[in-house]
């Protein structure tokens, strides 16, 4: 079977690149098809190359707290482009401060990302909501 | 001595160079007049004619061509999105010395097929998805151009495990099926695209009318004349064996219609500070500015830079410079003789070579982000290029060479622009680098040799 593929990068204005590649590997590991984008990705820049390659999902993450201005809209861009249903997850110090991570899973889901995780999260959680997801066993 | 006949079928000019490969020389050069109307022919005829004068030699012992005659190479490029495999296709046409007389993106709609028939381009390179990616697209876009009226080649060059699909669904048409142009999201694999478009080239001038008496001259070798200019240049950059090249350079010809612009470099980010977008840059590009050019495309240099700029740089009032153009314009096979003309000639071609190269070299940005400023690159970073190469017939009669070279360099009026900071600029003076181009293809040191003597320098 085709392995899935994934539309990976640090959404914005953020350059972290090290949880990038360490995503990059993991997810390569665990058997899926990567396209990294590296940092400083823009919305336009995810939704081309998920278009471009036929991607499954698109993983998000942000590191400097800027995430909530920078994830707004991209699901509608999505629909927009003719990538709707596309698999959106987003991960990472998404938002500024301290505040409740329930509260702020709401809000991305909200915005439309289907799952949203926050710091700290190993990528084995990341991996297993995919398979999940995506259906692969 | 064996003498090498070397041809540069225009559409104004038939340009001939004579090179003797025994002794690794340069024996003449000559050029005649060829109008659409004229017979190509009887061009070369002329042009040899007074090579044989020149040179007492009558007899070649093989003879090579390129040809931009009747609009050179015209190609339509359809790929999925704009920034990745349209991209990737126009890159693939302008390498393979293919003027570009459109592009489309995404999914071809009917209207678009008439268009293109109307059009009706030499070949049309059909693109779209990253191996595995995306199918629907071209496989859509094949539908659409099975139901072309005129059977114009398709070159298909997308999404490799739709490849058979696409041939399927064009069944009874030309198609050749070739590697993808993007195989992987932002890699570029454009040459073997460009082998199978320069084969078709050949194909279609040996088949075509004009050419056809002249071909049976010509012993081998034949393709677009941009073409023959890049692998000149790759030749001049790169060296052969034991034979140095110049190292990394940007060549600009510049031309009566359009202004071509080559860069043979890396390009890559100077720093890793420095984040890159985009898709990645081929080591040898070509881009082509169609509204840039010394008589022609006078009118789009004035646009670019202004009437004001062309007046004050030429030393002229605004009203005379307007007089001037227009009456170039009306006039395009006016050659400057007087003193105002050249020095409008000086100032269009600086300007020329100005706004061709700021839209050839990449770009860097400065960006500020929470962790501090940072810079984000696109496109190729020439900046270290030490190596300005001129060529045209814009510039054989101009005495200030160096100092229009120099405006292919950075300054203050272009501070985001990766154009070369400090170079030395070379000039193709007898216009050589197209046949030198054709010469390489067998004799690949002679020919370095011969520009390596032929094409001066002014110092850096």
């Amino acid at each position: 079977m085709d392995k899935k593929k994934l539309v990976i990068g640090v959404i914005g204005s953020d350059v972290h690149a090290v949880g990038n590649k360490i995503l990059f590997h993991a997810f390569t590991a665990a058997g899926f098809e990567v396209i990294n984008l590296g940092v400083m990705v823009s919305q336009e820049e995810y939704i081309a190359a998920a278009i471009e390659t036929g991607a499954d999902a698109i993983v998000v993450s942000s590191l400097y707290g800027h995430g909530e201005l920078d994830c707004r809209g991209l699901r509608e861009k999505c629909d927009e482009a003719g990538l709707a249903g596309i698999l959106l997850y987003v991960g990472g110090n998404i938002v500024v401060g301290k505040q409740p991570f329930e509260e702020v899973k709401k809000r991305f889901h909200a915005m439309g990302f289907d799952r949203v995780f926050g710091p700290g999260t190993p990528p084995e959680t990341t991996i297993n909501a995919l398979k999940e997801d995506l259906g692969v066993m | 001595m064996k003498p090498v006949l070397l041809v540069d079928f225009g559409s104004t000019y038939t340009k001939t160079v004579l090179a003797d490969t025994d002794e690794g020389k340069l024996l003449g050069t000559a050029s005649s007049f060829t109008t659409v109307q004229s017979d190509i022919n009887e061009g070369l005829a002329n042009a040899c004619a007074k090579l044989k004068e020149q040179t007492g030699v009558g007899e070649y012992a093989e003879t090579y061509a390129c040809s931009s005659a009747a609009g050179g190479l015209k190609m339509i490029a359809a790929g999925l999105v704009p920034e990745l495999t349209v991209q990737a296709a126009k890159e693939a046409s302008l390498g393979a010395g293919a003027k570009i007389m459109k592009t489309y993106s995404y999914q071809l709609t009917k209207s678009d097929v008439k268009e293109i028939d109307r059009l009706c381009p030499d070949i049309i390179l059909l693109t779209g998805g990253t191996d595995g990616g995306n199918r629907e697209s071209i496989l859509h876009n094949a539908k659409r151009l099975s139901e072309m009226e005129k059977d114009i080649p398709i070159v298909a060059a997308g999404n490799r495990c739709c490849m058979e699909e696409c041939e399927e669904i064009l069944h009874g048409r030309q198609v050749f099926l070739c590697e993808n142009v993007m195989p992987v999201l932002g890699k570029l694999n454009i040459l073997p695209a460009q082998k199978i478009i320069r084969e078709l080239f050949l194909k279609k001038i040996v088949e075509g009318e004009g050419l056809t008496k002249a071909m049976e001259l010509v012993s081998g070798i034949i393709m677009p004349t941009p073409s023959a200019i890049l692998e000149a240049m790759q030749l001049l950059s790169g060296g052969h064996g034991e034979e140095p090249g110049i190292g990394e350079l940007m060549g600009i010809d510049l031309g009566g219609a359009t202004t071509d612009v080559y860069s043979i470099a890396g390009g890559k980010p100077a720093s890793v500070k420095i984040v890159y977008k985009g898709l990645e840059e081929p080591y040898a590009k070509r881009t082509v500015e169609g509204d840039i050019g010394m008589r022609y495309s006078l009118r789009g240099i004035a646009e670019a830079v202004g009437t004001a700029r062309i007046a004050s740089d030429a030393g002229l009032t605004q009203e005379r410079t307007e007089e001037l153009l227009s009456y170039l314009e009306e006039h395009k096979d006016v050659v400057p003789g007087d003193e105002e003309f050249l020095r409008l000639d000086d100032a269009l071609a600086a300007a020329a070579v100005e706004t061709a190269s700021i839209r050839h070299a990449g770009t860097v940005e400065q960006v500020y982000t929470p962790m501090g400023e940072t810079y984000v690159q696109s496109g190729k970073d020439l900046s270290e290029v030490k190596n300005i190469v001129l060529t045209g017939g814009a510039l054989i009669y101009s005495d200030h060479v160096d100092r229009i070279g120099s405006y292919a360099m950075g300054n203050v009026r272009s501070p985001y622009s990766l154009r070369p900071k400090r170079a030395r600029i070379w000039v193709d003076r007898k216009y050589i680098l197209a046949a030198m181009g054709l010469l390489s293809r067998k004799y690949p040191e002679t020919a370095l040799g011969i520009m390596k003597r032929e094409i001066s320098y002014y110092g850096d």
